[in-house]
């Protein structure tokens, strides 16, 4: 199956001339919500492997590019979209394309903790149980919960409800219940924004040992969250000229390349109103 | 200039004391309020009460128990009325509870266009504004003739089971159960649509963002979290039905018996009372009072657990915004 899905993204990879190893080719052309035009012209290639991040000033577009990726904004009303999201060598936006599959592949960390009102076991469990999964469901709740740095804080209460854990450990248990399944891509809008430095630390070491198996795309404002675990990096910006707030993307780049040597001049702008 | 007062850096200054005043009358008249109705509430039981002590020294216990009624032996029990009571709330409770909780799904989860959603909300809920006498004779006219058939064949093909083991002759307790639970519908279906409407929408998008269809969102997340306020809104729909007078009384049968044959007539205790007060002599009120107090006792102990799981669901739901 992973080979499979490798040549296919691969033949694909190259047809679009955006390079080997290429899971997800994302190019969005133009998205709407309702009248309002959110983003333009952003596209980004998530390679196999690695971890992609998206930076840049709030509100222009990195969740909104990000939940395109596992078609999370069919949900809402007066969504539109033009471009395309190739996954596997196919559109994900295609109409026999059933979008509960593909979220079943890529899964996603939301920019707010939801974690459901039910025990913390059964928030991980949730969908293992969604994909029928045969094995040992208590050995992967704990692998999961490990994984995302709260094990040790909930092993005496995993009957406690989801909603009885802090900020950040809501925010970790949900890491946890989207890495439970072992998703081909995962994508993480804000992951540590909750979270003290040694528990982003903990997800930052989760996220690099996760990129051996898997695919990460993380929107994050931590510009140094990105240098140390990005591979990619795209820079978005918002363009007010045209009388909206449209976002768009600026650059993309190996991360070294484009911390050390942007070539856009907003984006040596930003990261310097950033670092300096 | 050295006298004014130092100027504040600050917009914000305490409230002035006519805000703290209107703060403070408001609260006491919504005290005021509050214990009004307790006050009522313990008026009334109070006057039925004491109406209702002679008949109570007089029958204690077995009146509860007895199975007649008979005003001219002057012997009183309400044992089939609480018993029919009972089973139609029951029978309109498990029909009524789940076409409720079926509408309030359709009309919370964005199955329809946001416009007709609002619509058909609204016209579910005016299904609470008919009276109770027009459910009444759209029972006898539309329901009864409607029944008769498959209750003629349920009878003839499974009248072994108790419950089919008579013919249906009119007014019985099928089709008072049935009208009960439309009349019904309409409490559940807002109640629990309210507490699955506040079931926030960010745990929706986390079942969806995990691969979970509709259905699965639906039943695996959304019936789950709205669960207590759901169960709150059918215990105070069978509150509602313990109640119901009118339509019973046009459809039940008024049969001082009781059997758990869905097409033999039957009778309740608020149905009892609209048929007996009319013509009831000195003894016979009082008898009535004290079927009128086993009722409102029935009624109050449903809703006040009612009550107790709707602020558990609130409670539970606290975490979540
Ligand atoms: N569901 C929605 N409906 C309408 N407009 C939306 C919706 N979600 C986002 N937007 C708009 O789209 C634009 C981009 O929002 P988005 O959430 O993608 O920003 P962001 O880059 O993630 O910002 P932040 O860093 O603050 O999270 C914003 O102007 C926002 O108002
Ligand atoms: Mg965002």
């Amino acid at each position: 199956m992973v080979s499979a899905t490798a040549t296919a993204t691969n033949g694909n990879g190259h047809e679009n001339g955006v390079g080997d190893g290429v899971v997800i080719d994302c190019r969005i052309e133009n998205l709407y919500y309702g009248d309002f035009h959110a983003v333009r012209d952003t596209h980004v290639p998530i390679r196999k492997g690695t971890i992609t991040a998206f930076i840049g000033p709030s509100g222009c577009g990195k969740s909104t590019a990000l939940r395109c990726v596992n078609r999370m904004n069919d949900l809402v009303r007066g969504f539109r979209f033009s471009g395309h999201v190739h996954f596997r060598g196919q559109d994900i936006y295609g109409r026999s394309i059933d979008p509960v599959a593909v979220r079943r592949s890529i899964g996603m960390v939301f920019q707010q903790p939801n974690p459901f009102a039910m025990s913390i076991y059964r928030n991980v469990a949730f969908g293992l149980r969604l994909n029928r999964f045969k094995g040992d469901v208590d050995e992967q709740v704990e692998r999961a919960l490990r994984g995302a740095a709260l094990w040790d804080e909930v092993k005496d209460k995993l009957s406690a409800s989801g909603l009885s854990l802090s900020g950040g450990q809501q925010q970790r248990l949900c890491i946890a219940r989207a890495i439970a399944t072992e998703p081909e891509v995962l994508l993480m809008d804000e992951p540590c924004s909750a979270l003290d430095p040694i528990a982003t630390r903990r997800i930052e070491e989760l996220m690099l040992e996760l990129k051996e198996r898997f695919t990460i795309a993380i929107v994050t404002h931590n510009l140094q969250q990105a240098a140390r675990v990005a591979d990619w990096t795209g820079f978005m910006m918002v363009d007010t000229s045209r009388g909206g707030r449209t976002g768009y993307l600026v650059e993309f780049e190996e991360t070294k390349k484009l911390f050390d040597e942007p070539a856009e001049d907003l984006t040596r702008e930003y990261l310097q109103g950033e670092f300096s | 200039m050295s006298s004014a007062p130092p100027r504040a850096v600050t917009i914000s200054r305490p409230p002035s004391a006519r805000e703290i005043f209107v703060n403070r009358a408001f609260r006491g008249l919504t005290h005021v309020f509050a214990w009004a109705t307790i006050v009522l509430l313990a008026y009334i039981l109070f006057e039925i009460g004491s109406l209702a002590v002679p008949a109570m020294n007089e029958y204690g216990a077995d009146f509860v128990t007895g199975t007649t009624w008979d005003a001219n032996r002057e012997e009183f029990g309400v044992l089939p009325e609480i018993m029919g009571t009972l089973y139609t709330s029951l029978i309109a409770l498990v029909i009524g509870g789940a076409l409720g909780v079926a509408v309030a799904i359709v009309l919370s989860q964005g199955f329809l266009p946001p416009v007709l959603e609002h619509l058909m909300k609204n016209i579910v809920e005016l299904l609470a504004a008919i009276p109770s006498v027009v459910y009444g004779l759209w029972g006898i006219f539309v329901v009864i003739p409607t029944v008769r058939g498959p209750a003629e064949w349920l009878h003839e093909h499974l009248g072994f089971l108790p419950f089919f083991d008579t013919r249906l002759s009119g007014p019985g307790i099928l089709p008072a159960s049935l009208v009960l639970s439309i009349m019904v519908l309409p409490t559940v279906a807002a109640i629990s649509r309210e507490a699955m409407v506040a079931v926030p929408h960010k745990l929706r998008e986390a079942a969806f963002g995990l691969g979970a269809t509709r259905w699965e969102t639906i039943l695996g997340v959304v019936l789950p979290t709205a669960s207590a306020g759901i169960f709150g809104a059918v215990v105070l729909a069978f509150g509602r039905a313990l109640g119901e007078t009118m339509a019973l009384a046009m459809l039940v049968g008024n049969a001082n018996v009781f059997g758990w044959s869905l097409f033999s007539p039957g009778n309740t205790l608020a149905s009892l009372l609209a048929n007996h007060f009319p013509e009831a002599g000195r003894v016979e009120v009082g008898a009535l009072m004290y079927a009128a107090l086993v009722l409102t006792a029935i009624t109050l102990i449903v809703n006040v657990i009612g009550s107790l799981i709707m602020i558990r669901a609130s409670s539970k739901m606290q975490g979540l915004r």
